[in-house]
């Protein structure tokens, strides 16, 4: 009779995921699992599902799942759970979701303090569309819509949106992780129970900002990905803890 | 039913909401539906509902979006310019199959336009409005009653079968006050049901709920499923309200606030001895177009008069077809009719001016431009006016 | 003693858990998979200490840790 020490959490279905190898979306979706199966919220948990790459997340989450327009995440979370306090919402979202043409949604929610959780996987790129230049996409990393490379005459700066977040009186935590080692997946799993516990606690809005590496769109194998987030991302988006401001 | 009260419009549609049952309801700003968000914020709350006073359009219809999904009654008020802004989320509603209720007190347009009340908006009511393929429901009411009733009609539609309602009305009826009572129970949310699609607090032992708006491999039987819903609304919701057509050589079409002009005009015309009537949809969506079509074949002329430059008389050709002669009385953008500018243009269709069958009515400016356009031969083709 | 089972119809041979692997007891399958792809194996289980880096890696929460 053997014990099982680690296996598939059941607050994922067993639909296999559909992400390129190496991708980190299929981590950070593991991770929430877990998170809401030990905080023992899974039961009444409530996912968002983005446009992008993470478009089928509602056919991973065993939980009732909402995917709803580009950037509206934070919006659909707030009626959500504005209509059924009880539940746990999450919106989990991509870099051209939440940093471009969600911007407003995500302040917005942000400012309103909405007692919800917000899971930013941070990749740099637009995925799902082929690789075109995202808000985040780094200085001279090279895009579909960037051929040289981002030049900040033309395309600015990249933005960080844990730093920006953190001004905001109603945002009550924000930290930033990875999934390049086991050791920051851990420590990425830590910050999501904390973003969950808040909610559960009616502390308010949170949000996790994941550094998840793209092998396919950055035209790289999973190693050298797994070196260009410790090499180039980390140095833009330095982990860490960024605001953590308890109930008041 | 209640007593009789004196209520603004707006007001009227948002405390027929919350007795409809409305929880949910998130808006932005915009001249002439502000009261609709003021009312809701000082009454929902007390009603256990939520209010939100959104970031945009779009963050408010999508907010909707997720209360609706819940299986909340939720809705979302703005005008025209906003109801732009609203379109992506309201093609997610359709094709997320959700109930939900959009109320559009139209203003003068394109673009900004104006804050004049208008009814510009017929085809992006009628035609879905965002992109794909899709309808919702559109009722148009004429009076501040019918303002305060139609949320729990639209409800009940919506929900039975599963799709958006819009209630299209205009910058004037939000604005006028009139005497008017609720003709239905307040609605107890609680004692509505759940719905089985609806995302909840869930594992009661029921499978996952997915609301969602790809359908990849499975859009086309998306689609056909709900043109197949569509047809059944068209055979069986058809709305409308007929005054005086039995015997009328003239029918006037209309909805909404030019509606009460025609009424005028009726019985002036009827004072006169002028067989006229009045036709008015109240679903704009799905068309009345069965009566319409009846009461075609014995009249001489159909006038059709709106405050919009030729939206309502495509469907009004559409339901008639060769059966008679269809003329257009246009006010566009923020242009009111009244009674007398009416019965002067059924008067022109009567003595058979050709002129008389499209008329467009600028009486700010004291113009009426009469088009020499037959409307009979179709609608392609320059509009060469010439000013009177 | 501990082990691991690795899904090979979720596997899409990434490797991540055959580069954290402290005791470096992961390898590649020599066999092609349903999927089309050359899934992680076990090849040397009895190196196994059941430190769960591969779990925590696996992007597509193919693995499972036991304990006999």
């Amino acid at each position: 009779m053997s014990t099982i020490l680690a296996k598939k959490p059941n607050a994922l279905t067993d639909v296999p995921m559909h992400y390129c190898p190496g991708c980190g979306h299929g981590i950070v979706h593991r991770l929430i699992a877990e998170t809401l199966e030990e905080l023992g919220v899974a039961d009444r948990a409530i996912g968002v599902a983005p446009v992008g790459c993470a478009v089928f997340a509602d056919s991973y989450f065993a939980c009732d799942c909402v995917q709803g327009a580009h950037g509206r995440g934070p919006a659909i979370a707030t009626g959500i759970k504005r209509s059924k306090p009880q539940a746990i919402v999450f919106s989990y979202q991509g870099d051209g979701d939440l940093a471009s043409i969600g911007m407003a949604e995500i302040v917005h929610a942000a400012v309103r303090n909405e007692n919800i959780t917000v899971i930013f996987i941070n990749n740099a790129i637009y995925g799902m569309t082929g690789g075109q230049m995202a808000p985040t996409t780094l200085v001279g990393q090279v895009a579909t819509t960037a051929p040289k490379g981002r030049d900040p005459k033309l395309q600015g700066w990249p933005i960080n949106m844990c730093e920006m977040l953190a001004q905001i009186t109603g945002s009550k935590f924000l930290a930033r992780g990875a999934v390049d080692t086991p050791q920051n997946v851990l420590k990425t799993k830590q910050y999501l129970k904390k973003a969950f516990e808040n909610q559960v606690n009616n502390v308010g809005f949170s949000m996790v900002e994941v550094i998840s590496q793209c092998p396919t769109n950055w035209h790289a194998d999973v190693q050298q990905a797994l070196e260009f987030v410790r090499t180039k991302m980390m140095p833009q988006y330095p982990l860490g803890v960024f605001k953590d401001k308890g109930a008041e | 039913m209640t007593q009789k009260t004196l209520r603004k419009g707006n007001e009227a549609l948002a405390e027929g909401a919350i007795r409809a049952g409305v929880r949910f309801f998130a808006g932005y700003p915009i001249t002439p539906q502000n009261e609709v968000p003021e009312y809701m914020s000082a009454h929902i709350a007390d009603a256990g509902g939520a209010f939100v006073q959104a970031e945009s359009e779009l963050a408010a219809i999508n907010m909707v979006y997720g209360a609706a999904a819940t299986g909340t009654r939720a809705m979302t008020s703005s005008s025209s310019p906003g109801i732009s802004l609203k379109q992506e989320g309201i093609t997610y509603c359709a094709s997320a199959d959700l109930p939900c209720l959009i109320v559009n007190v139209m203003r003068g347009g394109p673009g900004l336009g104006s804050i004049a009340g208008a009814q510009g908006d017929y085809f992006q009511a009628t035609r879905g409005g965002g992109n794909g393929d899709y309808h919702i429901f559109v009722l148009a009411p004429n009076s501040v009653e019918e303002l305060g009733n139609f949320p729990k009609l639209a409800f009940d539609l919506a929900e039975k079968y599963r799709m958006p309602a819009m209630i299209l009305a205009d910058g004037i009826l939000g604005q006028m006050m009139e005497s008017m009572s609720f003709n239905f129970d307040p609605v107890d949310p609680n004692k509505l049901g759940k719905f089985d699609w609806a995302v909840d607090i869930h594992k009661n032992g029921r499978a996952k709920n997915n609301v969602f708006s790809y359908k990849g491999d499975n859009l086309i039987a998306d689609v056909v499923e709900r043109a197949k819903r569509y047809g059944l609304i068209e055979q069986t919701e058809q709305r409308f309200e007929e005054r005086n057509c039995e015997d009328a050589d003239v029918i006037l079409v209309a909805y909404g606030l030019s509606s009460r002009a025609c009424l005028e005009a009726v019985n002036h015309a009827r004072e006169q001895g002028l067989k006229v009537g009045l036709f008015r949809p109240i679903t704009l969506w799905p068309f009345p177009q069965k009566r319409l079509a009846e009461l075609a074949k014995t009249a001489k002329a159909i006038l059709v008069v709106e405050q919009s430059l030729g939206q309502l008389v495509q469907d009004v050709k559409l339901a008639v077809g060769d059966k008679c002669p269809v003329g257009l009385n246009a006010y566009p953008a923020g242009g009111q009719p009244d009674g007398a500018q009416i019965l002067a243009a059924v008067k022109s269709l009567l003595t058979g001016q050709k002129e008389g069958l499209f008329t467009l009515q600028d009486h700010a400016a004291g113009f009426t431009y009469h088009c020499t356009r037959d409307l009979k031969l179709g609608v392609q083709g320059d509009r060469k006016g010439e000013t009177k | 003693m501990p082990k691991i089972e690795i899904d090979a119809n979720r596997c899409k041979a990434c490797y991540l858990c055959v580069s954290v692997c402290p005791k470096k007891c992961l390898g590649k399958s020599k066999t092609i998979s349903k999927k089309g792809y050359f899934p992680a194996v076990q090849e040397r289980p009895q190196d196994c200490i059941g430190c769960k880096m591969c779990y925590v890696m696996c992007p597509d929460v193919a693995i499972t840790v036991l304990k006999d």
